[in-house]
């Protein structure tokens, strides 16, 4: 684990305690130990609203991996958790129940929209990718408003959690959310290792400086397309778990203003930073609730909260901890 | 006669109305050492754009080492052998030194869909990459951000990762531009180390760099080449000397006014 957590941390072992450091640490012992509060107190909302927050954090860990590390930032993330999701729904009306068809379909149909999508909107930047983004993900949407066997606009209540034989019970809650909390550990290590690879280090560059990537040797467009491949593929994932999540998927899944608290939880959380995303994606709906309980227009400080952290904190919250300003 | 490694025919370049490459036709042997000078707005670093791959062209032919290459991508023409320095330093400035040359080391080593293993513990890159910081003579500021290096630093990264790709073929785009005169001394060694090994085609407005180091220098104004030829021949041509040495037509100006 040791290992891990340098290469994870970007650290050198005699600066181990940084509050950063600290933060992420404490953070994830808390995340670990939270189904024992829930046991100690019977408190089921915690960890319903926590397994909510790690399935969103795979998916803004996901989302990072294109956005932080690659510079491409994808206006309709949302939209592979609304894939993910019905891919669940969908086999589960039609009366097939397995975990181990269901999962790997909503993971396969995510990488083929992600291949096609990517495929298209890679060979514009900037405002155009967004856009470009944007539109599929609604086209998406409005599919599956359109699905009147699947509940069109009301959605569709899942009455049966994929099956996985004897090998867990997704029933379970406390198991469930250990199970999520495996996932997200392990995409955030897939990141690590992914980032730091050759792969990585092209993918990197061409955020940085496409042109001149271009220029030593690297044909770009197809790294990038598969790293979009990779995320979107990963946020499949972070969709059927969600799905089971909620036993119900509709539309409003990927609507567009989801794939915008995605890239909040990202831009928050710190962009480009492995932990980030799950800094982001704790902070966010904390954040929000709190603030609706102190005042009725929290989008009134929310907002401008944010746009200070995009001006000022480039590195986000995870950056702040590192005592970095500007990434 | 042997083939010329680099041979541009007719090669023609029109941004809007205004005609930057204007048929432009040369050859450059193996091992030479050709300088292109001119004022600015002739054209020099489009032409490098254009022999790069970065710009397509409206005209005309590139041949490389007898093969057409006018229509093969930028990425590609890395590849079989080009290499360009950018005359506004172009790096990855979140990356060290070493990241920058191990990268560009990396594009020609096989493909990079290898997702696992730390690239920057993979000696098979940083090893080489060192041994090309060192040849500019940046081996100890290695490990150092690039956004920290000094401009004439980041101009010899610059250099060391064209190095790097180990090419048959050198695009210099003003190697010296904004470096000071210890840093220019030192970058002049480093070309003249290059000269006969790798052909070279440079753009520089140091005069004395261009007579020094090149075997042949061709003068373009306006898009077009108006001299070619060895150093001795272009300092005593009368249309290079009114163009751009010393403005003749000035001269006579400032004598009549003086």
């Amino acid at each position: 684990m040791t290992p891990f957590l340098d290469r994870a941390l970007d650290t050198a072992p005699e600066s181990l305690l940084t509050p950063r450091t600290a933060v992420t640490v404490v953070l994830l012992a808390v995340l670990a130990l939270l189904p024992v509060y829930t046991m100690l107190t019977g408190d089921a909302f915690v960890l319903t609203l926590f397994t909510r927050i790690l399935i969103l954090a795979i998916g803004a860990v996901s989302l990072n991996l294109i956005m932080g590390y690659g510079g491409m930032v994808s206006f309709g993330h949302a939209v592979y958790l609304g894939i993910g999701g019905y891919a669940v729904g969908i086999l589960a009306k039609e009366g097939i129940g397995s975990g181990l068809v269901q999962w790997p379909v909503a993971i396969a149909v995510s990488a083929f929209y992600a291949l096609i999508v990517g495929a298209l909107s890679l060979r514009t930047r900037g405002v155009y990718f967004i856009m470009i983004t944007l539109a599929f993900a609604q086209m998406i949407y409005y599919v599956a408003v359109g699905l009147d066997r699947y509940g069109g606009d009301d959605g569709l209540t899942i009455y049966r959690r994929s099956q996985f034989g004897n090998l867990i019970d997704l029933n379970n809650k406390t198991l469930f959310y250990y199970l999520c909390f495996a996932l997200l550990l392990a995409s955030i290590y897939l990141v690590s290792r992914l980032v730091n690879s050759r792969f990585g280090l092209v993918i990197r560059g061409a955020r940085s400086n496409e042109r001149r990537m271009r220029a030593i040797g690297f044909p770009t467009f197809r790294y990038k397309l598969t790293c979009f491949v990779i995320a979107g593929a990963l946020c499949g994932l972070a969709g059927a778990l969600l799905a089971n999540h909620t036993n119900f998927i509709s539309p409003a899944l990927m609507h567009w203003t989801r794939s915008g608290d995605l890239i909040v939880m990202v831009v928050l959380g710190g962009l480009g930073s492995l932990f980030g995303p799950l800094i982001g994606a704790v902070t966010f709906p904390l954040l929000e609730e709190g603030l609706s309980r102190l005042t009725e227009y929290p989008d009134l400080i929310l907002g401008p909260a944010l746009l200070l952290v995009a001006i000022y904190l480039h590195g986000g919250i995870e950056g702040l901890l590192q005592g970095r300003r500007r990434g | 006669m042997a083939r010329p490694l680099l041979q541009i025919e007719g090669l023609t370049k029109r941004f809007g109305g205004v005609v930057t490459t204007d048929a432009i036709t040369l050859e450059i042997p193996a091992g030479e050492c050709h300088a292109i000078i001119g004022p600015n707005g002739a054209g020099k670093t489009t032409l490098i754009s254009l022999l790069a791959g970065e710009l397509a062209s409206q005209g005309g032919t590139i041949w490389f080492d007898g093969r057409n290459i006018t229509s093969v991508p930028v990425y590609r023409r890395s590849m079989i052998g080009i290499a360009r320095s950018f005359q506004i330093t172009s790096l990855f400035p979140d990356f060290t030194a070493l990241d920058n040359v191990a990268l560009s080391m990396q594009a020609h080593r096989g493909h990079s869909f290898r997702f696992w293993h730390d690239a920057r513990g993979d000696d098979e890159l940083r090893k080489p990459a060192l041994a090309a910081l060192a040849r500019v003579g940046l081996a100890e500021r290695a490990s150092v951000h690039v956004r920290k290096l000094s401009h004439g630093e980041q101009r010899q990264v610059e250099i060391a990762m064209a190095l790097a790709t180990q090419p048959r073929l050198l695009l210099l785009d003003e190697p010296m531009a904004g470096m000071g005169s210890e840093e220019s001394a030192y970058m002049l060694g480093l070309l003249r180390q290059l000269k006969g090994g790798v052909t070279t085609l440079l753009i520089e407005h140091d005069m004395e760099t261009v007579f020094t180091l090149a075997d042949r220098i061709t003068v373009m104004v306006y898009g077009r080449i108006i001299a070619s030829g060895d150093p001795e021949t272009i300092r005593a041509d009368a249309g290079v000397r009114r163009a751009y040495l010393g403005d003749k037509q000035s001269e006579d100006r400032a004598e009549r006014n003086g």
